[in-house]
């Protein structure tokens, strides 16, 4: 069901194939072809003739991190009044259009941007560009369906993040390894602030950043990519840019001490879970400390006898679950991270302790051959896997471009994993898997007290 | 033949509506008995296999509770000559991925492997051993349980495990269906590893299983695969089939008390076989009232006017026998009351009526016009291979699928709906319940 907020509210990280895939295109022979309209809106297209189908996902540089406080979550909201009529397409009509067609569609809200996607029979692409470029100017906004969007939103972050442990410790987490940096904010946005949230917020946003000169429109799949120039001039071309508002850094300073976290919540098992702040992906050529965390999180964690699992899980059954993970392709700070679960009779320390051992164990006697050239044949084979999905290469391309990055780097990407040496792997643990730039979030287990209802709005905002 | 071959073929279906070709799928029998489920495309050089046995949680007795979930997810770690260890490594050092599903019905693995021969020996060696030669080892054993019973603690923790939990209980009764796939924390505790000897050995036959196989390999080497794969399994025939489910005249009603900022809602009845004379009526019929997102009532209703739920649906499970069909929500406690309510006067209100002629006009474009997307990937047709297979499907199903949904009348849907869907029959479980004004 739409929205889904695909970063939001899981701190499960068995990210580890979809990210080292990212590297892509060893094996690509798909074409990419890109064009920038005369309004400043970028359009890439990428063929795919495999089966007679088209994707088309619209990218708008505008994410939770663009929110300030008092109106977190706004991104998301409007996400929601996407669906909710123009002028032209009455609410519920865009839906109902392209299910007509057989489509799929949906949209999802990130820290770092907001996308909307169709999937379709190739010969109904047009459909759905029109429809887009339609919402990306005239959207109605009314007060009456705001009123009632708002109150779905909050259905969903209950679901997603005051109901549920893993969510909130999540959110404590986040809150905590960013001070200055919007990316302590929830994507979902704190519930105080929808709470607060009124129809002119939406709108001020969409004002704000909805302009072609701040999207990106990818298309996937058996297509011709001179139509779908075409149509990009002809229903995105007319649209006015207007100019954005000055982006100010608000860089994440230097963390200089361990901090941490607890989270209370009802549950069973207790989970940890730390994170380290790292470097993100800037300049794909140049940059090497990226490629060797993504191995070392591989190393850790890419298979079910990767460190963790083998020794937290199998070896010393101290943990039930073990993850770690890292993605550098973003448009902020990031995180390394790694949780576990301790096992019955063993504690959050004993396990916390048992996780940095591991870690120390890299920095002190580095890793083998062996698992290093593992790891480089899960990155060849995901290279390959990841092309059964046109969404997911579709995806790709507009998650690099909203990023900041060239997707055509995604190449030097993957020559650059497969070059990363057992040293710098060593090498990165040493220098950023150290304590002071360490944040540690533990949830703390509570019983399920039936009479009392749950704590309300607690939602992690114990930034220490 | 080349997938694009096959969508040329298939994009003319869809225009003419009639099921000729469609995906060229071959089927043969190993000679221990594996029925074999094949296409063969070789535009990706990538090879995906999926086994399955029907070796659920349905096999399970209400005492040993799990013990299916639990064999399937030993065998993997540790057979034959490869220790535990060995197995995660080898795979991850061909770039291969072993996956793994249970459902009442099927038990099964995954593999997605690179299809040149190496990468493929050597993950297909693997998979043989994981089905003919698990070790269940005492130790990994012990752990695992552990880990299982670990796993349904904290999940006895949340209300959407304990909502479908009980409402699994309530409508499947002395059923097999009943029983929790993981199986309880009492009866995974005193499992032995003679059980777990004796299930592999009862249920993973060759006669028990299908194969699907989809990819960048010839027929020769798929039949050489897939008797490599079967040569070492327990020798028997099938197991008696699982016995029918009978429906209940009377539903249970049920408010379990949780903490939980929102209520959450599980509503229905043993609903729908696999093959079943009213699988479209009832599938198409459903779009419309539950299943179709943002077309459905439901969530019209519920979600667009009232603004009570982020998710609100229905869908039928089609199984072996009668799989459920469910109609849930979550919602903030204090609007329970409202939502549960709304939700019975569609589901009263469609028994009545039926679909509109705009609303099945509606639902059939989408599924016919959303065929092509149902077959877009190697892992979909995988899906579908695994499904034809496992259930004994006509291997024209998918052939058959768009006229099957075009043919579906209005009068079909509302004489499946009262037959199948009888509100006093269904079961209702809300986890959490109606407070007032206070659930914010």
């Amino acid at each position: 069901m739409r929205p889904p907020l695909p970063r939001l509210g899981h701190p499960s990280m068995k990210r580890l194939l979809f990210v080292l895939s990212l590297a892509v295109t060893a094996v690509a022979h798909a074409e990419i072809v890109e064009q920038t309209l005369d309004n400043g809106m970028r359009v890439i297209v990428k063929t795919d003739r495999r089966a007679p189908v088209a994707v088309s996902q619209v990218w708008y540089r505008a994410g939770s991190m663009d929110e300030s406080y008092g109106t977190t979550g706004v991104a998301h909201v409007l996400e929601h009044m996407m669906f909710k009529g123009t002028h032209d397409v009455p609410a519920g009509e865009f839906s109902r259009r392209i299910a007509a067609a057989g489509g799929r569609e949906n949209a999802f809200t990130s820290r770092d941007h907001t996308a909307y996607f169709q999937t379709l029979q190739k010969d109904r692409l047009e459909l759905a560009l029109k429809l887009e470029a339609d919402r990306m100017a005239n959207l109605n906004l009314s007060a009456d369906e705001f009123s009632k969007e708002i109150q779905v939103v909050m259905e969903e972050r209950r679901l997603r993040t005051e109901d549920s442990a893993q969510g909130r410790l999540y959110e404590g987490l986040m809150a905590s390894a960013f001070q200055a940096h919007p990316y302590r904010h929830p994507v979902i946005g704190w519930m105080d602030d929808l709470k607060n949230m009124s129809v002119d917020d939406a709108r001020a946003w969409y004002q704000r950043w909805y302009t072609p000169n701040n999207a990106t429109l990818v298309v996937a799949g058996d297509v011709d990519p001179t139509q779908v120039f075409t149509w990009a001039r002809q229903y995105f071309g007319p649209l006015a840019a207007h100019a954005l508002p000055l982006r100010k850094p608000q860089h994440e300073p230097e963390q200089n001490g361990e901090r941490q976290v607890t989270v209370k919540a009802p549950a069973k098992q207790p989970v940890v879970a730390l994170a380290w702040q790292a470097p993100t992906l800037t300049d794909p050529e140049k940059d090497s400390d990226p490629y060797a965390l993504e191995i070392l999180a591989g190393v850790l964690d890419g298979h079910a006898s990767a460190r963790l699992n083998q020794s937290l899980v199998r070896e010393k059954r101290l943990a039930t679950e073990t993850s770690a993970g890292y993605d550098p392709v973003a448009r902020g700070p990031v995180l390394f991270m790694v949780d576990a679960t301790p096992a019955e009779g063993h504690t959050v320390a004993e396990v916390e302790a048992a996780l940095k051992q591991e870690i120390a164990r890299i920095v002190k006697d580095g890793v083998d051959d062996k698992e290093l050239a593992r790891v480089k044949a899960q990155v060849l084979s995901s290279q390959v896997y990841q092309q059964d999905s046109l969404f997911y290469q579709a995806m790709l391309i507009g998650e690099w471009t909203t990023a900041g990055l060239d997707y055509r780097a995604r190449d030097i990407r993957f020559r650059k994993l497969k070059e990363v040496t057992a040293e710098q792997v060593r090498a990165v643990a040493a220098k950023y898997l150290v304590d002071s730039k360490l944040t540690v979030a533990q949830l703390d287990p509570q019983p399920l007290d039936s009479n009392k209802p749950a704590q309300r709005g607690f939602g992690g905002r114990h930034a220490n | 033949m080349r997938i694009e071959r096959l969508f040329c073929i298939l994009a003319a279906l869809l225009l003419t509506a009639q099921a000729q070709a469609g995906l060229d799928i071959q089927n043969w029998t190993t000679p221990q008995g594996a029925r074999v489920y094949f296409v063969e495309n070789h535009e990706l050089p990538m090879l995906d296999i999926s086994v399955d046995f029907d070796a659920g949680s349905a096999r399970d007795s209400r005492e040993k509770s799990g013990l299916a979930s639990l064999t399937r997810h030993v065998m993997a770690l540790g057979a034959g000559h490869y220790e535990e260890r060995d197995i995660a490594e080898k795979m991850a050092d061909v770039g291969a991925n072993l996956g793994g599903r249970l459902d009442a019905d099927r038990a099964g693995f995954q593999v997605r492997t690179l299809s040149g021969k190496a990468e493929r020996d050597q993950s297909m060696d693997l998979l043989a051993a994981i089905l003919s030669a698990p070790r269940f080892d005492a130790s990994v054993l012990e752990r695992e349980k552990a880990r299982v019973i670990a796993g349904l603690q904290e999940a006895e923790t949340r209300p959407e495990y304990i909502g479908a939990k009980a409402f699994q209980a309530a409508i499947y009764g002395d059923h097999p269906y009943a029983l929790n796939e993981g199986g309880e924390q009492e009866t995974v505790a005193k499992l032995g590893r003679d059980d777990l000897v004796a299930f592999h050995r009862d249920y993973y036959r060759a006669h028990n299983m299908a194969i699907a196989v989809m990819g960048d390999i010839s027929r020769a080497d798929a039949e050489i695969l897939a008797e490599k794969l079967t040569s070492g399994l327990p020798p028997g025939a099938a197991p008696a089939a699982i016995p029918p489910v009978t429906a209940k005249r009377q539903g249970m009603q049920q408010v379990i008390p949780h903490p939980a900022t929102q209520s959450h809602l599980f509503m229905g009845l043993p609903g729908l076989k696999r093959e079943d004379p009213d699988y479209f009526p009832l599938y198409v019929g459903n779009y419309v009232l539950g299943g179709g997102g943002f077309d459905s009532r439901l969530t019209k209703a519920i979600r667009d006017k009232k603004g009570l739920a982020y998710s609100v649906y229905s869908y039928f499970m089609p199984m072996r026998e009668l799989g459920p069909y469910q109609i849930g929500l979550q919602t903030r406690r204090e609007a329970t009351n409202d939502a549960v309510e709304s939700a019975r006067v569609e589901l009263e209100r469609y028994l009545k009526e039926g679909p509109s002629d705009a609303e099945l006009t509606q639902a059939k474009n989408n599924l016919v016009g959303g065929f092509p997307m149902r077959i877009d990937s190697n892992k979909k047709i995988l899906e579908y291979l695994s499904m034809i297979g496992f259930y004994r499907l006509p291997l024209d199903w998918l052939d058959t699928y768009t006229p099957q949904v075009e043919a579906v009348s209005h009068d079909d849907i509302l004489r499946a709906f009262r037959a199948r869907v009888s509100p006093a029959a269904m079961s209702t479980v809300i986890v959490g319940g109606q407070t007032d004004g206070q659930g914010k």
